[in-house]
């Protein structure tokens, strides 16, 4: 009998190549002949470009060509219209790209594309949110296929008569995913045959893109991306630079790298859009809700409608009798927004559980208590009964380890220091995917799927659950991930991918166990191999309400003379299946945490109202936490035995640890200081204007 | 690419020489700021002179107890010499808080001094800046300028300098030492940047040709106590939303000496010349310091979305000074 290997804390299988510089990502892959490509972003808000003067810069060293909505190659109609590269001179916002230029070197590339003279006929634009933007509606859906509006009972009349109300809107800023490696392509054709690298997080539906794009049969497209630095759901589906390297590797003949420069990321790759919150929480004396009331308005760009689905947390979390949430979006002449490591969820949580700590507050009850009294019996939104759901035991484990019970706002010299609390979701996704097993006479497994590690450890932990579903070593098993003529695989995203590509793993592993067992003799020279589809199985409906649930327990410090905030303590408890390896779920988990203190103290970008683009385009300006900004984090997590997820029982993990920790956070600023705020991120200047000090 | 040449001069008649005969050449120091600038298309040098080896990396005492730095030395070496520390801790505090590790190991003293604002507007070619191109107006004014100047401002120019370092040389009464066609010559720290006025494009007093050698920190502010406090947006690796570097010396229960200066307020690092005068000769009380650092206050002008900066410069420069004086009251 082989001890399980599932749940170990299994090293990443590709660690030693990252950290010794040897792992290649897309842009490093330099066939020969290749060149480089640096785009043109438009200079007007809105518009039409009415001529590009190539001239000049087809005179610069270098230069083999420069693309336009003139000349480059004709593309099928996108579903995606952020895909729509070089297709007309129609500018939908700031940022869009106008012309590529082509050249021998990067170097040359960047000067041919600022010698690109583009004319346009600007028109008024309109970039700013409100509230009560004219132009807001309310969709039919918001991101990822929820009903945008959703109500039961009767919400404001409950509210209204309510014997204890909080009535507060909360504010989160537009945030970038700004992985580590930007967003960057190398493509190279032979004849009607398409190779791509690109950096993404899942190649199948980048091969399905460029195929549809370029009007090739899928097996004419074949997309690498071997090593991802990152992505946080920029990358979960293609982005203009690989099209247009497509592109240009189609009209010089030569292979072609689109590595995007960090400044052009905020306009073409997605954004979190801003969120503009109103909650209303009605409760009875004891704490128990009646009424729950959540409003988003967000924004979306001309082209195309991406709704932040920021109320859908609402729908599941507490009992509440009488339940409102809707959405409202308003088009504006702005990027448009994608995905972003939790999308809906990230900034949902931090209205949501912000305004639960209000109600405590006006309750005069702990936080904690006041959770765990409006705990469902089923979810609210659905009637489903839950498939496992610990949100209770993860707040008391937590408020246990993190010593609850005697938290005190404290005075330290000029410092005040508070703690504050706050609850975690994330829906159970999985998508169907597709595997294959072998079993080779050397006597060593080979699991290949069209997984993509983006940097979390997915090689790994597949290949710990194929050991255990063949029943042996884990050295003996190889796994292969990351190209689009493997077996085709669901995308590294919405915290789904090991669940699929597990499943599918697990099954095909299951059925080459079978094989073997009725196999005499030695194996065949090409061994023995199974194949799994979990179609039908991984996406059927199920009748179970699945989501991960956690706490968040954040202790701050708030210095009076400059009015920074720092965290001192995090630490988060989390419900989330079994968990499949213990040392790279960590790393997610405390990722996770580490992104969502960024949200809560430093990360924010600005809408420019004049020129119509995000000001903060660097790393210099746009704050993700610096080292000296993370505390200690600390994780933890209570094992479930969910028997109605997937053959691991695992939920996903890779975004609930940003889900709510803003919340945390924000509460454990008005626990020390005694106001309390609701935008983010809580810089300096708002925290002392808040508090007048 | 846009060609340009590179020279390395390894002297500093050499480094001028080399400067001159190629009008449009930059010097190079660590690159920290220039690099990125040229990578933006809003330095396009025809050359670069390197003087980064050049033998200006040391750190002397003089004869008459002062300390010279020479103006390659770099920004992590300087914060940790044992000198500065000893003598004038605002100056190493400022250092080490300014940009990151891996800068300051690269960054130089003169490089410091010289480098450019960051407002994002300067940094975009493809919007108007007058600092950038003069005439072509300021994005800032009325557009994003949270982090920008409310002090000495001109209807041309809100941008601030970045440096933390040259807040803590204009309160400690350093000098630049400059040499170029016209040899060499020293201007006060302080003096050493520019108010925006009708001429933003430029940053500084130093003139065509010339190249920053070193900074020279006077004896008599050397062994007070000083203190340097930035406020900042993330705990490292940001740029100060206001910060104040100040030394205090106090005899007999008055101010005898004061040097005080605000960084992120202004075009340049923004010496406290009237709250000094306010405070020397006083008591070294916190009404008399609320009473100086409002009147220096005063003349701030504030536009929509910076207004916050004056009272957080109020309450750094409170701290620093209360502190400061902490040790002469007992």
């Amino acid at each position: 009998m082989v001890s399980t290997v599932v749940g170990a804390p299994v090293e990443r299988r590709e660690g030693l190549e990252k950290v010794t510089g040897s792992a290649r990502y897309a842009a490093e892959h330099a066939p020969p002949r290749r060149v480089w490509a640096w785009p043109v972003p438009a200079t007007v808000a809105r518009g039409t470009v009415t001529a590009v003067d190539t001239a000049a810069a087809m005179e610069q060293p270098g230069v083999l060509t420069v693309l336009t909505h003139r000349n480059a190659p004709r593309l099928a109609e996108p579903d995606d219209a952020t895909l729509a590269v070089l297709q007309n001179p129609r500018v939908p916002h700031r940022g869009w790209f106008v012309a590529l230029v082509v050249a021998e070197t990067l170097e040359d590339a960047r000067a041919g594309a600022a010698a690109v003279q583009v004319s346009y006929e600007p028109e008024e634009h309109d970039v700013s949110l409100t509230m009560t933007h004219p132009g807001a509606y309310v969709p039919e859906e918001a991101n990822g296929g929820y009903p945008a509006a959703t109500e039961q009972g009767d919400p404001e009349r409950a509210f209204a008569s309510s014997a204890v109300q909080v009535d507060a809107d909360y504010r989160v800023p537009p945030l970038h995913n700004h992985p580590m490696e930007p967003h960057a392509s190398t493509a190279q054709w032979d004849g009607d045959r398409l190779l791509v690298h690109t950096s993404s997080q899942g190649s199948t539906a980048v091969q399905t893109v460029l195929a549809g794009l370029f009007r090739l049969p899928e097996d004419g497209v074949t997309v690498v991306a071997e090593h991802v630095g990152g992505g946080f759901g920029s990358k979960g589906t293609p982005r203009p630079d690989v099209v247009l390297a497509a592109m240009a590797a189609r009209q010089t003949g030569r292979p072609v790298t689109l590595a995007l420069p960090r400044r052009h990321m905020p306009a073409v790759v997605g954004h979190r859009a801003p969120t503009l919150h109103r909650v209303r929480l009605g409760a009875e004396p004891d704490g128990r809700l009646t009424s729950l009331i959540h409003e988003v308005t967000t924004h979306t760009s001309r082209i195309k409608e991406f709704t932040e689905q920021a109320a859908v947390p609402a729908r599941t979390m507490y009992a509440a009798a009488h339940l409102r949430t809707v959405h409202r979006v308003a088009p504006l002449d702005v990027p448009s927004p994608s995905w972003m490591r939790a999308p809906g969820e990230a900034p949902g949580m931090y209205a949501l559980e912000s305004a639960m700590d209000e109600l405590a507050c006006a309750l005069g009850m702990d936080p904690v208590e006041l959770r765990i009294v409006n705990e469902p019996e089923t979810e609210p939104h659905s009637g489903k009964p839950f498939s496992s759901r610990h949100l209770v035991e993860c707040l008391r484990e937590g408020a246990r380890r993190f010593d609850w019970a005697h938290r005190a706002p404290r005075t330290a010299g000029p410092l005040r220091i508070g703690t504050g609390v706050a609850a975690a979701m994330y829906p159970v996704l999985v998508q169907p995917s597709t595997a294959s097993a072998g079993a080779c006479p050397d006597g060593t497994f080979l699991v290949r799927i069209n997984a993509t590690d983006i940097g979390t450890g997915s090689r790994t932990v597949l290949a710990q659950i194929a050991a255990d579903a063949l029943g042996v070593p884990l050295e003996r098993v190889r796994t292969e991930v990351g190209r689009s003529d493997l077996p085709s695989a669901s995308l590294a995203g919405g915290s789904s991918g090991t669940a699929s590509w597990g499943w599918a793993v697990h099954e095909a592993c299951t059925r080459l166990t079978a094989r073997l067992a009725t196999h005499t003799g030695p194996l065949p020279p090409d061994g023995l191999d199974a194949h799994a589809d979990t179609a039908g199985q991984a996406d059927a409906d199920s009748p179970w309400a699945r989501h991960a649930f956690g706490a968040h327990f954040a202790e701050v410090a708030v210095d009076t003379v400059t009015g920074e905030v720092r965290a001192r303590r995090l630490l988060g408890v989390f419900a989330a299946g079994h968990i499949l390896n213990a040392r790279t779920a960590r790393s997610q988990f405390v990722g996770g945490m580490t992104m969502g203190l960024g949200m809560a103290l430093t990360e924010g970008s600005t809408m420019d109202a004049a020129f119509g683009d995000f000001t903060q385009s660097d790393l210099a300006s746009y704050h993700v936490p610096a080292h000296a900004d993370v505390p200690d984090i600390e994780v933890h997590w209570i094992d479930e035995d969910d028997p109605h997820l997937n053959p691991m029982g695992s939920k996903g993990i890779g975004e609930i640890g940003i889900v709510g920790t803003a919340a945390a956070i924000g509460n454990a600023v008005h626990h020390a200081t005694g106001t309390r705020y609701r935008e983010l991120p809580l810089t300096p200047d708002r925290v002392r204007r808040g508090a007048g000090f | 690419m846009k060609a340009f040449d590179y020279v390395r001069a390894t002297s500093v008649e050499e480094a001028c020489a080399a400067l001159a005969a190629r009008p449009g050449a930059r010097f190079l120091g660590g690159g920290t700021n220039l690099v990125d600038l040229m990578k933006l298309g809003v330095e396009q040098p025809v050359a670069l002179v390197d003087v980064g080896r050049l033998p200006l990396d040391a750190v002397e005492e003089l004869p008459d107890g002062s300390l010279r730095v020479g103006a390659m030395d770099r920004n992590s070496d300087l914060a940790a010499h044992p000198a500065v520390r000893d003598r004038y801790p605002a100056l190493s505090q400022a250092l080490l808080a300014g940009a990151s590790g891996q800068l300051r190991n690269a960054a130089t003293t003169g490089g410091n001094l010289l480098q450019r604002t960051r407002c994002p507007y300067f940094q975009d070619v493809s919007k108007p800046c007058n600092k950038r191109v003069p005439g072509s107006g300021c994005g800032a004014r009325d557009g994003v300028h949270h982090d920008h100047a409310v002090l000495g401002t001109s209807d041309h120019c809100i941008a601030t300098h970045p440096s933390d370092m040259a807040v803590a040389l204009a309160a400690l009464d350093a000098k630049v030492e400059l040499y170029g066609p016209g040899g060499a010559r020293e201007v006060a720290a302080a003096e050493f940047h520019r108010l925006p006025g009708d001429h933003p494009e430029q940053d500084t007093e130093i003139r065509p040709g010339e190249l920053i050698t070193g900074v020279v920190l006077p004896a008599a502010t050397g062994g007070l106590p000083s203190l340097y406090r930035k406020a900042r947006d993330r705990a490292s690796y940001a740029f100060a939303l206001a910060s104040v570097a100040a030394m205090l010396q106090v005899t007999d229960g008055v101010v005898e000496r004061a040097g005080i200066a605000f960084g992120a307020l202004a075009h340049r690092p923004w010496r406290a010349r009237v709250a000094e005068e306010a405070l020397v000769g006083a008591a070294p009380t916190a009404a008399a310091f609320e009473r100086a650092v409002d009147l220096e206050l005063s003349a701030a002008r504030p536009l929509r979305d910076n207004a916050y900066k004056v009272p957080l410069a109020r309450s750094l420069a409170l701290d620093v000074l209360t502190r400061l004086a902490e040790p002469a009251r007992t």
